[in-house]
């Protein structure tokens, strides 16, 4: 009888410590939710040009103004397109692994210099040394809207069908270049 | 003779920031291609500096792109189109209102989601309320064992 009379004490007591747990439950699921978040860039936003065409354009070449180059001189090799400037901070931080890259003629870099006097670019060139194949001249940022450039520097990968298949946002980091862009360059290179 | 060349002088000068008002506005002159320029681009986020629209922004990039908006409402596109445009280049993420869609479904969903299951809880809550009795009820051998308890006498209570 009296085993009774505790168990019915102690079963509303068991029913609200239950709920008080429901708060604890949700705010963990919330951490949960926002260390992800921690791990994230909000400044890389997926460029809806990944898979789809390169956008077209005939720019000046920034060593040759007579010539032109654009996409569909490009047609039938994989290239990276890397939008650079020599007012740009943080191009000086990937430009070593670029004059590697560059060293190792395993692809095609074209240099977009983007929004930049082209005598501030040639000189910049000279002075950190050119990793690119050829240069071109995207003085008022047209080509780079078009591209959907917003942070400078940026790097795509193009197919040999002319699609932008990688769109490296700031600047080119080792891992990235091991893991994702070599790998993908060998790739699209054999198809 | 020198004197009338000293007027002109003063003259040209006195007008001369008038001139240069009237070549640095020509945009103003359509108001209604002006008011839509700034309803456009109060739409529209800037991707250097994400909380803020291309209206407010200062970055290079916005003003590329109030430049672009400019040209192609001249060029007789529509708000449509414009705005087409920059989802083409940037992704909805330009949009400071975005499209519903099935990956959006949550975010333009969840405010009434939880709104319904507030209402839920507290439906429930006042519910239970209700049909607790407000003092609990007490059968008589219960009354008996706290009366015993209330007179001191735990002897029997040990079980």
């Amino acid at each position: 009888m009296a085993e009774n009379v505790a168990d019915s004490i102690r079963e509303p007591e068991r029913a609200s410590t239950k709920r008080l747990l429901i708060p604890l439950a949700i705010f963990v699921v919330l951490v949960a939710f926002l260390l992800i978040g921690l791990t994230r860039d909000p400044r890389e936003v997926p460029s809806p040009l990944i898979g789809k065409q390169a956008p077209a354009f005939t720019l000046k070449q920034l060593h040759d103004p007579a010539k032109t180059l654009g996409p569909a001189d490009l047609k039938g090799q994989v290239w990276l397109l890397n939008v650079w400037a020599s007012w740009c901070v943080s191009c000086r931080e990937e430009h070593p692994l670029l004059i590697e890259l560059g060293k190792t003629k395993v692809v095609p870099i074209v240099g977009l210099n983007y929004k930049d006097e082209p005598a501030a670019g040639m000189r910049w060139l000279t002075e950190n040394g050119d990793p690119y194949n050829t240069s071109v001249v995207d003085r008022d940022g047209r080509v780079g809207i078009d591209w959907g450039v917003y942070g400078v520097p940026e790097t795509f990968v193009v197919d040999k069908t002319g699609a932008i298949r990688y769109k490296q946002i700031g600047p080119i980091t080792l891992e990235a270049l091991q893991t994702k862009i070599l790998p993908l360059v060998r790739e699209l290179q054999k198809s | 003779m020198k004197r009338l060349l000293l007027v002109l002088i003063v003259v040209a000068i006195a007008l001369s920031p008038i001139l240069l008002l009237a070549v640095a506005v020509p945009t103003e002159k359509d108001p209604v291609a002006a008011a839509r320029a700034v309803a456009l681009s109060e739409k529209l986020r800037c991707l250097v500096c994400q909380n803020q629209t291309i209206a407010d922004s200062n970055a290079e990039l916005a003003a590329d792109l109030r430049r672009q908006i400019h040209e192609q409402i001249a060029a007789g596109k529509s708000d449509k189109e414009i705005v087409d445009y920059m989802v083409a280049r940037y992704g909805d993420f330009v949009l400071y209102q975005p499209p519903v869609k099935s990956t959006t479904l949550l975010l333009w969903a969840g405010p009434a989601l939880l709104v319904l299951v507030g209402f839920i809880v507290l439906a429930r809550t006042v519910r239970a309320r209700r049909a607790r009795p407000a003092t609990p009820e007490m059968s008589a051998e219960e009354r008996e064992r706290a009366a015993r308890l209330l007179r001191g006498d735990t002897a029997k209570d040990a079980s």
